[in-house]
């Protein structure tokens, strides 16, 4: 199984490299997506079903589309393609390049000071996440729940279009 | 008791006038600002009447708790003896009597309400000032007469130099007034209270005759009662408070406030008794002062100049009684001072005024019959600033002084002479004034005559200045002593010096033989050859310009204080201490446009700043 | 099924990197916004990881809220793209660098 899990990350790290450098956003999009299931692999292979479910029913399921709804209501058309290649300059990535993979360093510094586990032995699976979910952690739920619901008002409030208000003395000219 | 509405009177009247004062019709303003001071001095007659007739050594009334701080617990409370009995009398009757005068005298003026506000919230302070029980209130009535003498000196403010006159004045004496906030501070931390009584009975209980902290102590008092006084280093803003009205010079710089100082030292005799070296200061300071101030009359050519130089000279006589331990004498010759005084400022200023606002003598003249009233109350108080024998007050007080300085215990035969130095100065200008405003032709036509509102007061002060002398007459003639026992409980006699007793008639013969050769030599170079004394002018110009400036103390003190202090702070014109503030401006400034660079509000830029700080922050965790 | 809890680690190091560079570099916001979910899944994987270290299922619980935020992030991000969107007429983040009023 071991080999299952480097196939996988790899395919992950593969598919998002593609994500953020493409131009095209559908293009992008679809990269995503493997990566999510890249995603949920690792999850299953490190004994974790229930998130690598809800990894491609969320992530890869409603999230996504969720955008792509979005891309499809703003009508891109060719010319954004062409704008994002004059916007991906080396000029404009490589600062960033630099500093991100100068945290990596850091990062993978930090992994191998610590001690070497394996891991992955044991499933921990939907019924101990379900106990531990609405035991310890309910009043989270309850936040979350909450969140959710800001969420929901807060996108209908903003994705709303208004109407332009124009006051019958003050005719505004722009538009 | 009705003791607290002594003073608490006239600050009524004040606040009514100073709140409604434009809105009250002109005829009930002097009504309010004479009528409050008047309803005090009958409150005086009655409560001294009480006061001599009960046997108490003192009336003592607190009207409420000032404060209350770990021990110090000055209180609102008032003490009356046989002191300050003389005090407020001479306060609200010579007051009330200037009043009267002023609501003829001040009623083309503007600020009618004004002035009566600030005359009734002076002569509230001066009360206070010598009706308190503790030094805490004293302050307080000490630097109330210093505001009211401000506001009255600068009365006429839209004239610059009024203004410099009461700013000068303000300034002069607050030297005199720290040195006296820090007299009282040592007194606390000697003895933690403040109480006049308490102080002077703890005094005689720890010093010693002679004692360091005594002397330090009584000599902060001397240097508040100094600039108060007017007496030798801060004499300078006295002649200057001529700037103000004739009524505001005769109230305040002549009968009442000035004398603060005197009564200051009077009331912390005790004090100075255990330091015989202060009470010498004292004496030196008054001598020296009598003379220099008397030789500055002389060149004066301002009439109220001429009195302002006197008023110093004699509250310097003054001062010279106190020195040498003539209590009693001291405070006697302030009363007939303060009557004497009082009038001859009132009928100066009404001089000033029927002459058009001149105050040069020499453009007076031939006045004796044109204003007669105002002539002979004038020849009355000269008489009794001169110090002519037998017939006037001021014989009687100056030449208990002049016998004092010599004969008491602590006095001296310098003392004696500078005195007798100071009597024939005082009787030389006196009458060179009297000759010279009154007599010879007529150099100036008189335009208002004074009406009843100014003659009676100055008829009253007349009486009052002749009549006063004879409540306390030497041995030699009747021997009364009803002044002095009526202060004995307060202030104890002096202690003659042995075979001086038989002399008295000699010295009174010599002062009073002073006093008229005095006028004499006046006659001579005013009435009968007036160019004598235009070439004795000439022939010692300098001199003459030296006097005229008052001995050159302003020019001393403006080369000494006002020109080092100039230069200060021209030094330090922009403020060292700012620019330590004004760099943190700086700072800030730079910062902020720094910061404000940053705020560029392009988000990727914001996400980098995230990123370096966790790889700083990181990186900071891993070292 | 073994596999050493390095390596989970590097993976989600790594993705995290990758999701940093791409918001950094991409000036579409809906790049942006696809990147921050990259990030987030990078922070849920370092969950999961622990959790199976553990054996405990508080590392699931806590990709459950991670998910839960995203999923409300992605929606309330979205609304702002297209209000932006409509205002500006661009996807460019870099135009919305200036407030009205």
């Amino acid at each position: 199984m071991q080999i299952a899990f480097y196939i996988a990350a790899f395919v992950a790290v593969l598919s998002t490299v593609m994500v953020i450098t493409r131009f095209n956003v559908i293009h992008a999009l679809l990269y995503l997506v493997v990566s999510f299931m890249a995603m949920a692999v690792v999850f299953f292979i490190l004994g974790a079903p229930f998130a690598a479910a809800l990894e491609v029913i969320v992530y890869a399921g409603a999230i996504v589309v969720l955008i792509i709804f979005v891309i499809m209501m703003l009508n891109q058309k060719e010319e954004a393609v062409d704008q994002e290649k004059k916007w991906l300059t080396p000029s404009v990535y490589i600062g960033p390049a630099i500093l991100s993979v100068l945290l990596l360093g850091e990062l993978i510094y930090i992994i191998y000071e610590g001690e070497s586990h394996t891991i992955g032995q044991q499933v921990v699976d939907v019924k101990e996440v379900g106990k531990t979910l609405y035991g310890p952690y309910i009043l989270a739920v309850e936040l979350s729940g909450m969140l959710l619901m800001a969420g929901i008002v807060g996108a209908y409030h903003l994705g709303r279009q208004k109407k332009k208000v124009t006051h019958r003395f003050l005719k505004q000219t722009e538009d | 008791m009705s003791l607290w509405l002594i003073p608490a009177l006239p600050l009524l009247g004040a606040f009514v006038l100073i709140v409604f004062g434009q809105q009250l019709p002109k005829r009930l303003i002097p009504i309010i600002g004479s009528g409050s001071v008047g309803l005090s001095a009958a409150l005086t007659f009655a409560l001294g009447y009480r006061f001599i007739s009960s046997s108490a050594s003192s009336f003592h009334i607190k009207a409420w708790q000032w404060m209350d701080i770990n021990g110090f617990s000055p209180a609102v409370a008032f003490h009356l003896d046989a002191l300050s009995l003389v005090f407020i009398f001479v306060i609200t009757f010579v007051g009330f009597l200037i009043h009267v005068y002023s609501a003829e005298f001040m009623v083309h003026d503007d600020g009618y309400a004004r002035f009566f506000a600030y005359l009734n919230l002076f002569v509230c302070s001066m009360l206070t000032l010598v009706l308190a029980d503790n030094f805490v209130l004293m302050y307080l009535g000490w630097e109330g007469v210093g505001l009211c003498s401000y506001l009255l000196i600068g009365f006429w403010y839209a004239e610059e130099k009024n203004g410099y006159a009461a700013r000068k004045a303000f300034i002069v004496t607050r030297v005199g007034d720290i040195s006296l906030a820090f007299g009282l501070f040592m007194l606390f931390q000697q003895f933690h209270t403040l109480n006049i009584q308490e102080v002077a009975a703890q005094a005689a209980q720890h010093w010693t005759v002679g004692s360091e902290t005594a002397l330090i102590i009584s000599l902060l008092l001397l240097g508040g009662a100094v600039g108060k006084s007017a007496q030798l280093p801060l004499q300078t803003w006295l002649p200057d408070a001529m700037a103000g009205p004739s009524p505001v010079s005769a109230l305040i710089h002549a009968a009442t406030m000035v004398t603060a100082g005197v009564y200051l030292i009077a009331r912390t005799h005790v004090i100075f008794e255990l330091a015989p070296d202060a009470l010498m200061i004292v004496g030196i300071i008054g001598a020296v002062t009598l003379v220099l101030a008397g030789f500055a009359a002389l060149t004066q050519f301002d009439l109220k100049r001429v009195l302002a130089y006197s008023t110093i000279s004699q509250i310097g006589y003054m001062f010279l009684a106190l020195g040498v331990s003539a209590w009693s004498a001291a405070i006697f010759h302030f009363m007939i001072h303060a009557f004497f005084k009082a009038l001859l400022f009132l009928a100066a200023g009404a001089v000033i005024e029927s002459l058009h606002h001149e105050h040069d003598m020499f453009k007076m003249g031939g006045l004796k019959n044109k204003l007669p009233v105002v002539y002979w109350t004038f020849l009355i108080g000269a008489g009794s600033l001169a110090a002519l024998p037998l017939i006037t007050g001021g014989f009687y007080s100056k030449d208990q002084i002049l016998w004092l300085s010599l004969a008491g215990e602590h006095g001296h035969i310098w003392f004696f002479l500078a005195a007798l130095v100071g009597a024939f100065v005082t009787s030389v200008y006196t009458f060179r004034m009297m000759f010279l405003t009154f007599f010879g032709k007529e150099n100036t036509p008189v335009g208002h005559v004074p009406g009843k509102g100014m003659n009676i007061p100055l008829i009253v002060l007349a009486i009052l200045t002749t009549v006063g002398g004879f409540i306390e007459l030497p041995h030699t003639f009747g021997h009364v002593t009803f002044f002095s026992d009526f202060l004995k409980p307060i202030l104890p006699a002096v202690t003659m010096q042995e075979e001086m007793e038989s002399f008295e008639w000699l010295i009174q013969l010599v002062a009073a033989l002073v006093a008229l050769s005095g006028v004499g030599v006046a006659y001579y170079f005013f009435i009968y050859k007036p160019d004598q004394a235009d070439e004795l002018k000439s022939s010692a110009a300098d001199l003459h310009s030296f006097w005229l400036s008052g001995w050159g103390f302003d020019k001393l003190y403006d080369k000494l204080v006002v020109q080092p202090y100039v230069y200060l702070s021209n030094v330090n014109k922009n403020d060292v201490i700012d620019k330590l503030y004004e760099s943190v401006v700086t700072v800030a400034n730079w910062l902020n446009r720094i910061l404000a660079y940053t705020q560029s509000g392009i988000l990727r830029w914001y996400i980098m700043g995230i990123v370096i700080g966790g790889i700083l922050l990181m990186a900071l965790a891993l070292i | 099924m073994q596999v050493s809890a390095e390596y989970g680690l590097l993976l989600a190091s790594v993705l995290f990197t990758l999701g940093l560079i791409g918001v950094l570099v991409r000036r579409n916001i809906i790049f942006m916004l696809v990147c921050v979910e990259i990030m987030l899944n990078a922070a849920g994987l370092a969950f999961i990881v622990a959790g199976s270290k553990w054996t405990q299922a508080d590392g699931q619980v806590m990709f459950i809220f991670i998910l839960t935020m995203a999923a409300a992030e992605v929606s309330v991000g979205l609304a702002l793209i297209l209000q932006i969107y409509h205002q500006l007429k661009t996807l460019d983040g870099d135009a919305a660098n200036s407030m009205k009023g």
